[in-house]
């Protein structure tokens, strides 16, 4: 039917498909080819409420992702949300009054924080384990549609 | 009523016996693994009968799985104004579960079943027993070299399977439907994570190729020696594989996927 020669070849050729799948799922499909195995610095950030935030979410500055989100824990003492963020080593330069925020990527898109870089008066810049104090919370649909109700109905 | 009895007590004890069987059966072929490793030759003819024989089923029914998915999925997110979205929708039900299950049951068709009837012909034909007065034993030169085969095969073809659907979901959604191509990919890899999602995808169609050969391998040599003993196996062979696979499926997706 076949001599081994082309058999071996066709054997050959779909191991390395099979392989080259596997490669191509890992770099195109998922978030492989994005990661960044390099040097990270952790910040901390205390939320009234860190909403539907979740580990791994995205950190951005400006719409540009330089960091995660690493862990989300309840602080026992005022009953707020400590998160803490992992960001590249090679932003380093974001000053030490810059605000963090949550947001949600479009109405119902998944939440990420967004650090606003401050004016930087100090001259120093967030270092690992620093903590940002300038927070706003995230913003709970449920929260606001039900104040908007509120107030319409108190207007009448 | 005592008749019941006599019967359920030896069904009871034939599957144990079975069970029996299979285990010091599947003992065997691995110990069987080794002895394989060094003689390449036998190897690649099963990896080309098991797998490149399986390429143009496994390849062309992962096209139109992603194409169906892009469809139905489109329809059913742009009620929700979520089409953007449909690269996650696809990518992910075809890395995590349609991938490694579908690709599992075409193997166990394609594949599973004609090693049930090689080697249940065989040994109808004893050249099994054959083997055996030439001091040959036949599952070191027959059983193992399969069973490596279809436990190197299936997670290639699952991984080909998922890598032409998403493509396939891809060429509807984007090409026949208009969703965004950059979104498309972007929400994608933003979704799909590579630990949890590909390598436990991974993890999956390996299990799976360990069963369904498992499977095809015992029923053929365990048949009774006769044209039907064979076919009824053969028969076995799929379902039973498509029962282990679609089982085994819920219990790693319960223990990957559970709680996270």
């Amino acid at each position: 039917m076949h001599n081994t020669k082309t058999q071996d070849t066709l054997v050959g050729l779909f191991v390395a498909s099979g392989i080259a799948a596997l490669f191509y799922m890992a770099m195109q499909v998922s978030n492989l080819g994005s990661y960044t195995g390099g040097e990270t610095y952790t910040i901390i950030a205390q939320f009234q409420n860190s909403g539907g935030l979740k580990i791994k979410s995205p950190v951005s500055v400006a719409g540009v992702r330089i960091g995660r989100v690493s862990s989300i824990r309840l602080d026992k003492d005022s009953h707020e949300s400590i998160v803490e963020m992992q960001i590249e080593s090679q932003y380093n330069n974001l000053p030490d009054d810059s605000g963090a925020s949550i947001y949600t990527a479009g109405l119902l898109g998944e939440q990420y924080v967004s650090i606003d870089p401050g004016p930087g008066i100090s001259g120093e810049f967030l270092k690992d384990r620093s903590k940002i104090d300038n927070v706003s919370s995230a913003i709970i649909l449920e929260e606001m549609i039900g104040k908007f109700l509120m107030n319409k109905a108190d207007s009448k | 009523m005592f008749q019941l009895f006599e019967s359920l007590g030896q069904s009871t004890r034939e599957s144990f016996a079975k069970l029996g069987r299979s285990s010091l059966f599947l003992l065997n072929t691995l110990a069987g693994v080794p002895d394989t490793m060094t003689r390449p030759t036998l190897l690649v003819k099963q990896l080309f009968s098991v797998g490149v024989l399986s390429f143009l089923i496994i390849t062309i029914s992962g096209l139109f799985v992603g194409m169906v998915l892009g469809l139905q999925g489109f329809y059913t997110l742009s009620d929700f104004g979520a089409e953007e979205s449909l690269g996650v929708m696809v990518a992910a039900s075809l890395v995590r579960e349609l991938g490694p299950v579908v690709s599992a049951l075409l193997f166990a068709g394609r594949a599973g079943s004609a090693l049930t009837a090689e080697i249940g012909l065989m040994k109808a034909t004893e050249q099994l027993s054959g083997m055996e007065m030439m001091a040959v034993d036949p599952i070191k030169r027959i059983i193992s070299p399969r069973f490596l085969a279809g436990f190197i095969s299936t997670p290639l073809l699952a991984a080909l399977f998922s890598t032409i659907g998403v493509n396939g979901g891809h060429m509807v959604g984007v090409g026949m439907l208009g969703v965004d191509d950059g979104a498309f990919w972007a929400q994608m890899q933003a979704s799909i994570d590579f630990q949890q999602d590909i390598i436990n995808g991974v993890i999956k169609s390996i299990v799976f190729g360990f069963v369904v050969s498992w499977i095809a391998l015992f029923e053929g040599y365990d048949t009774i020696p006769t044209a039907e003993g064979v076919s009824r196996a053969t028969t076995r062979t799929v379902v039973n594989s498509a029962f282990a696979v679609l089982g085994l499926d819920f219990i790693l997706t319960a223990l990957m996927f559970g709680d996270i």
